[in-house]
């Protein structure tokens, strides 16, 4: 069987059709957003996203104010409040969002070209995004949905692993933020941290815009210029702290009346664009990252049945982001999944990858790179992933080079350097026994 | 995160998210070629040059409401068992060969179907028609593969339902409104019947459902539709033909009165679910009452300006979340759904006496015209938005298809949709969201710990329904 597999990834070798396709235009504006478009014209579609240093990491002592920030901007902008806005959106069919992450909020717009339909979408969004009046009921009353949303985080022993695992892997840097903060912290924000906090990173000069869809380049600019002008142009902040690695192992237990318990693994990863990102990346890819062909589904799941889903994965930010393993099993073997899940890490990273698995990873990668880039709201993802972190405007073009480069010995030693060192944080949630 | 097997719960997916196949606006009419091989095989094939890439779905007319009390979740194991190999292309192979490709695949089951699918650069989707074809008629299937296996989808069934009790009340919900039937019983099974499982019984239903004429090819993406029914010509051709298990009929018996179900579960909120039962496409006799039941839905809980969200989660402080959805093109008779969790100082009672109202709203008042093209405006636009995503159109294809409504139903969705009068809402809501179609499921939180006891809002009792 491995012989086979290895002849048919041999054979997937053989060039593909596509090249990468996306033809990315970048500019900045007056005061300072980086904007990043690609031109769709196949559909009447406009998508837009601004993405701001504004995550949960900037909440300073204030833990949640990002998040309920990014949360207020659509309850009230002039004299709108929050059933003006949603109507004049909801009118032309348009569609708006908001996220926060632990290194950034963004704010999203999906609107139909058609004029018509376009300008007062955009004309709404930027009165959200760049001339929010948080009103004070309605900051109360988002308050309060937080504060629930925090509840329900409380009766799930996953999102409570979670945060254990990102507490235990950061401490005292600012990574170590729950994005809804803390019912304490939650209660103590007051309208004008929001305020403050909204003054002091919605600004041009910490936004990035990325923008994909049926419009010209003149078109584009227009609207980067548009939001531009209703937009402070404010500065940047410092960065972030930078991560320190782990000093030692911990393990966390957590009881919860559970079937199963919630188990997270891991330790201190990369940032986004560090050097070992390849190798690491299609590392990960044999060891968790590609489901039914990686060796945690292998060994986990289709040996021994003991999780519907495990996985492995990097995730890079701005700094560095953690390495995680995940699985959830029936409370009562989870000393046992865990054990076989930690084995595979730890012989993955004392072997690294066999070349028959490096070959099927590359094939399998680069080979699947087309469906990455189908659909407008693929292409916008990446206009925003590149924009924010600053990657080469080139990054799709040379991506699958940089895949195929990568040889067993990097792999190797980019998981030995990162992993290597033994120490790793152990989470568990679930189970009614305590720990 | 990815893997094997989704469960799709089909009403539990908000109205909005359905996409549709209509054209409007500038996009061109959609090119859909219909062929049928001579064992019955349907093809449906839609060119989407936007990307050098395709989709390859096989569905098959089987899932849960198939299943009769005992086998509950079999049409899910054995979506699980149709990854573990033929013999030619033996367990782990199937995947392997796909992404060695650089393919994805994947699977899903839902009441009403079973569906499987890769995405491939377009030059590969040879290799996915061989596997599913190959697949079709020739598993195999052991006993240490299924057993481990079985032992993952309950790790699924515990992740997904067990230790979600907002997902146990929907369960309730379900078994209550339908006390028989096919929706009675949750897709991924109950977990004794789980227990009880054998080989045999899944290969029995192997060998009973999955034949050529239960099954629908549908390839979307950069495609020529000649070219690709030759392929499934070649590829599943030559696969034979069988009678199919009879499908009884299942009519439901009527409702006497309101229902109620109570779920004590470890909980730091309570949650609260209506389900009226409405028909579908399929079951109406007038054609129009589904679409107007969707512009109810719509009306209800279309955006963040429809009347859930404006009322009772902004105006009244009431809700916490509230959402209302209801899906048309089920197999069977389905349920209008509301559901919501009381915001803080509020009760389940009282976000119950709020759905009521909204509901006795929709009964004795029309909702103005602007409303009304505000609602019909995201459906339209949410149609032009499900042109971005070749899987989205697939799967509508393949669903409508399967089910039996016909693809063609799509298109005259936005036309069916923009039909709707006002008074066509306020007839439908008058028939079915009433008593006797009713029932409230009530999710009771117990105490997480002993150590963080507290009061609950306790809803009311089962007796107290009106």
């Amino acid at each position: 069987m491995r012989l086979s597999i290895f002849a048919m990834a041999l054979l997937a070798l053989t060039p593909w059709t596509a090249k990468a396709g996306v033809d990315i235009e970048h500019w900045t504006t007056d005061n300072g957003i980086r904007v990043y478009f690609a031109r769709a014209p196949q559909l009447p579609i406009v998508d837009m996203r601004l993405v701001f240093d504004a995550g949960a990491a900037r909440d300073g002592e204030k833990l949640g104010v990002a998040n309920m920030t990014a949360s207020l901007l659509n309850e009230g902008s002039g004299n709108w409040n929050a059933d003006e806005i949603a109507i004049h959106f909801e009118n032309v069919g348009a569609q708006y969002s908001s996220n926060v992450e632990l290194d950034q909020a963004s704010v999203s717009l999906r609107a139909l070209s058609d004029p018509k339909m376009f300008e007062p979408a955009l004309d709404t969004f930027i009165k959200v995004v760049a001339a929010p009046s948080f009103p004070q009921r309605a900051f109360e009353r988002v308050k309060n949905q937080i504060l629930v949303a925090l509840q329900e985080q409380a009766q799930d022993p996953d999102a409570i692993a979670s945060k254990a695992f990102y507490r235990a892997v950061y401490g005292e840097h600012p990574f170590a933020n729950p994005v809804y903060g803390t019912k304490p912290s939650v209660r103590s924000i007051k309208r004008e941290d929001v305020q403050a906090f909204f003054k002091r990173y919605y600004v041009a000069r910490n936004a990035v815009l990325a923008l994909v869809g049926d419009l010209t380049r003149a078109q584009a600019e227009e609207i980067a210029k548009r939001i531009d002008q209703n937009m402070a142009p404010g500065k940047s902040p410092a960065p972030l702290p930078k991560v320190q690695p782990l000093e030692k192992t911990k393990i966390v237990k957590i009881p919860f009346p559970s079937e199963q318990a919630h188990v997270y693994m891991g330790e201190v990863g990369i940032p986004r664009g560090d050097p070992d990102y390849f190798p690491l990346y299609v590392g990960n890819h044999v060891l968790g990252g590609s489901g039914f062909i990686s060796r945690l589904v292998r060994e986990v799941r289709v040996q021994r049945g003991l999780s519907y889903n495990v996985y492995s994965y990097f995730f890079p930010y701005v700094v560095a982001g953690p390495f995680m393993v995940g699985l959830q099993t029936r409370a009562d073997q989870d000393t046992e999944a865990a054990r076989v899940a930690m084995d595979t890490v730890k012989q993955f990273v004392k072997e690294g990858p066999t070349e028959q698995e490096l070959v099927l990873a590359k094939s399998n990668i680069t080979g699947g790179f087309p469906l990455r880039i189908a659909s407008n709201a693929d292409i916008l993802e990446y206009l925003a992933l590149i924009g924010y972190y600053r990657l080469p405007l080139n990054y799709l073009d040379t991506f699958n080079e940089n895949v195929k480069a990568v040889n067993q010995t990097e792999i190797r030693k980019a998981f030995k350097q990162h992993l290597g060192a033994q120490r790793m944080v152990k989470v568990i949630v679930g189970g009614a026994q305590t720990g | 995160m990815r893997s094997k097997t989704l469960v799709v719960a089909l009403t539990s997916t908000l109205l909005w998210s359905a996409a549709a196949l209509v054209p409007v606006y500038a996009v061109s009419p959609p090119d859909v070629h219909e062929y049928r091989l001579q064992n019955g095989m349907k093809v449906l094939v839609r060119p989407d040059h936007r990307a050098p890439v395709a989709v390859v779905q096989v569905w098959y007319k089987v899932g849960s409401a198939d299943e009769h009390s005992g086998i509950t979740g079999i049409s899910h194991v054995l979506e699980h068992m149709m990854f573990k190999g033929t013999r030619r292309y033996p367990a782990g192979r199937f995947s392997a060969i796909i992404a060695a490709n650089g393919g994805e695949e994947n699977a899903f089951t839902s009441n009403d179907y079973t569906a499987y699918y890769e995405s491939l650069e377009k030059s590969r989707l040879k290799i996915a028609l061989e596997l599913e074809a190959d697949r079709m008629r020739n598993l195999v299937l052991r006993k240490d593969q299924f057993l481990k296996e079985l032992e993952v989808v309950k790790e699924e069934r515990r992740l997904r339902t067990d230790d979600d009790p907002d997902a146990l009340t929907y369960e309730q919900l379900y078994a209550t409104a339908f006390n028989h039937g096919p929706y009675h019983h949750p897709i991924i099974g109950w977990m004794s019947d789980l227990n009880n499982l054998t080989l045999n019984e899944v290969r029995q239903w192997y060998k009973a459902w999955y034949a050529p004429n239960n099954a629908t090819l549908v390839v979307v993406g950069d495609v020529e539709p000649q070219a690709i029914y030759k392929l499934a010509r070649h590829y599943f051709g030559s696969l034979k033909p069988q009678p199919l298990p009879e499908r009884l009929p299942r009519p439901q018996e009527p409702q006497r009165g309101p229902r109620c179900a109570v779920v004590r579960a470890p909980a730091e909120l309570p949650y609260l679910i209506l389900g009226y039962k409405a028909p579908a496409l399929l079951t109406s006799r007038h054609k129009w009452e589904p679409y107007a039941l969707t512009v109810a839905a719509g009306v209800l809980d279309a955006g963040h300006s429809s009347r859930l969200s404006r009322q009772l989660i902004r105006e009244k402080e009431l809700a916490a979340s509230a959402s209302a959805g209801y899906g048309l093109n089920t197999r069977y008779q389905d349920l209008f759904l509301l559901d919501g969790t009381p915001a803080p100082g509020h009760t389940v009672a009282e976000l119950k006496k709020a759905f009521y109202k909204e509901i006795k709203a929709l009964q004795t008042e029309l909702v103005p015209p602007a409303e009304l093209d505000r609602t019909k405006a995201q459906v339209v636009a949410s149609v032009v938005y499900s042109q971005d995503s070749m899987m989205t159109k697939a799967t509508r294809l393949g669903m409508l298809e399967t089910v039996g409504l016909g693809w063609r139903v799509g298109q005259r969705y936005v036309e069916r949709i923009k039909a709707v009068t006002p008074e066509q809402v306020r007839a439908v809501a008058r028939k079915y969201l009433i008593d006797d179609h009713k029932t409230v499921a009530v999710l009771q939180p117990e105490a997480i710990t002993s150590v963080e006891k507290k009061s609950v809002g306790v809803s009311s009792p089962p007796g107290e329904l009106r």
